[in-house]
């Protein structure tokens, strides 16, 4: 097994006694002190996240925002400096490469932040595609570090403790500006369903951010294990779970950030099919009847015991008492209120379809 | 005089002549956290040395419970069903089944309290 890679947080999580754990090729924290203590610190007041893992990749040059148009589902075209995109990289069948944020720094500036367990094969596949566009590529995942900072008390923690006052950021847009002489980028944006912010920057930067937030005593310091289950909660896809390589945006419920109206891009053709056939798939939420919890990769079948789908993500919901999933199940089963079976380790359970969204996002726009 | 025995899995019997009961250990709990369902088989199941018969659930993740011994389900701790957090406050009072062991010999793949608290200080 290769050696995890760390983030320049990794002392600070390990000192802290959080519970460490391999994600995606790193040594990441789970949890500091409970998943559910941090999911509602999230929700109720400020949490903070190392996000140091997701990787970064600059698009830069004259045919920079032609390029990226022809790689990501989303339409770039035209967009105002300092908008943020979130969109897919599809593949020829129209399957997801991988999810990712596109940040439009200058007309002919581009940063792509994309998953950490995916680094490696996206910044082939950005390069392998790269022929007759006059661009540059350069994967800065390693030298750039990255913080979360969500939940409703997230806009006055950065300007009260550090000094950033976002006050004037929309949603999903960004500025970069020069602090104490480091050079950092600052967007609203997040995965929890709450207003939040990200900062990336080099990691002193971005490390004397986190202790100023650990001796401000206002934020909590969250791990990956909340994460999960507060995007979970409102409905955001996780790359490995709703999407990969096989599953299109289309059953994914995501057409809308892929624009087929746009100049040609890679997988447009196969989305516009599956648009018009409609697809044999779609992503559903599930409401058990019972305390079993069912898990990614769990079957799913009609009362009848026939497989008719999967379990992408589930958990004993947090901010419900009820245990619930997001699945992927045959079209002609996904009418809300459709009853069918989950098979839990020897037994099958029955569900209920319901929205994917057990949990009301509160974003500040 | 009951005599507790430990698998490598973190289970304990709680054996008192031809009954045991079986749970998991303070050191399991922990390594869980907070415990939010307890997938348990029914009464009159079989139940076999090394071999699966439920599960114990973190919001995380799901982790078998492997059975340290070979009998018959007398009971399951309904109490779980309700509070499955029962666990985490007093794993040893709170056994997850009540087993009529049919096969004493399972019990010799076991280890003592000694041996246990050695193997998870390692």
């Amino acid at each position: 097994m290769p050696e995890l890679k760390t983030t320049p947080l990794h002392s600070r999580h390990v000192a802290a006694g959080a519970l460490m754990s391999p994600f995606a090729g790193f040594d990441m924290p789970i949890q500091y002190s409970s998943i559910e203590e941090e999911h509602k610190a999230v929700r109720t007041a400020c949490g903070v996240f190392d996000v140091s893992h997701m990787g970064e990749v600059n698009v830069s040059g004259p045919a920079a925002e032609a390029f990226v148009n022809y790689i990501f589902s989303n339409d770039i075209t035209g967009a105002p400096i300092g908008q943020v995109f979130y969109g897919m990289m599809l593949n020829g069948s129209g399957g997801v490469v991988d999810d990712l944020l596109v940040y439009k720094r200058a007309d002919d500036s581009f940063l792509l932040v994309i998953n950490a367990s995916n680094i490696a094969k996206d910044v082939a596949w950005i390069e392998s595609h790269a022929d007759g566009f006059d661009v540059e590529i350069d994967n800065l995942s390693d030298q750039l570090a990255e913080i979360a900072l969500q939940g409703p008390e997230s806009e006055r923690v950065m300007s009260e403790v550090l000094g950033i006052n976002v006050a004037d950021l929309k949603f999903y847009t960004f500025r970069e500006e020069l602090l104490d002489g480091r050079h950092i980028l600052v967007s609203r944006t997040g995965y929890t369903g709450e207003d939040g912010f990200e900062i990336y920057g080099p990691a002193d930067a971005i490390a004397s951010y986190w202790d100023a937030l650990m001796e401000s005593g206002r934020v909590k310091p969250c791990g990956l294990g909340c994460r999960d289950t507060l995007r979970f909660e409102v409905g955001l896809p996780l790359y490995g779970n709703e999407l990969t390589d096989e599953i299109t945006p289309v059953e994914a419920c995501l057409s809308m950030f892929v624009k087929t109206d746009k100049p040609d891009f890679i997988g447009r053709q196969a989305i516009v099919d599956q648009k018009t056939a409609g697809p044999a798939r779609k992503l559903v939420g599930l409401r058990m009847e019972g305390r079993a919890i069912p898990r990614h990769g769990y079957e799913v079948t009609d009362t009848e015991g026939n497989v008719i789908g999967v379990v992408t993500t589930g958990y004993r919901g947090i901010s419900l008492d009820e245990s619930i999933a997001a699945a992927l199940v045959a079209t002609e089963l996904t009418a809300k209120d459709t009853r069918v079976m989950v098979r839990i380790r020897n037994k099958v359970w029955p569900a209920t379809v319901t929205s994917r969204k057990f949990y009301n996002k509160s974003y500040k726009k | 005089m009951s005599k507790l025995y430990y698998s490598a899995t973190h289970e304990y019997a709680n054996v008192e002549g031809n009954i045991a009961f079986v749970g998991i250990t303070d050191y399991a709990q922990h390594q869980l956290g907070n415990v939010v369902y307890v997938d348990m088989p029914e009464e009159g199941d079989e139940v076999t040395a090394g071999e699966e018969f439920g599960a114990v659930e973190s919001v995380k993740a799901a982790s078998d419970l492997i059975s340290p011994v070979t009998g018959t389900v007398l009971e399951v701790n309904e109490a779980l069903e309700e509070n499955p957090r029962l666990v985490n406050e007093d794993p040893m009072a709170n056994w997850i089944i009540k087993v009529e062991i049919t096969d004493p010999a399972s019990l010799e793949q076991l280890m003592d309290k000694e041996a246990y608290d050695k193997m998870i200080a390692e």
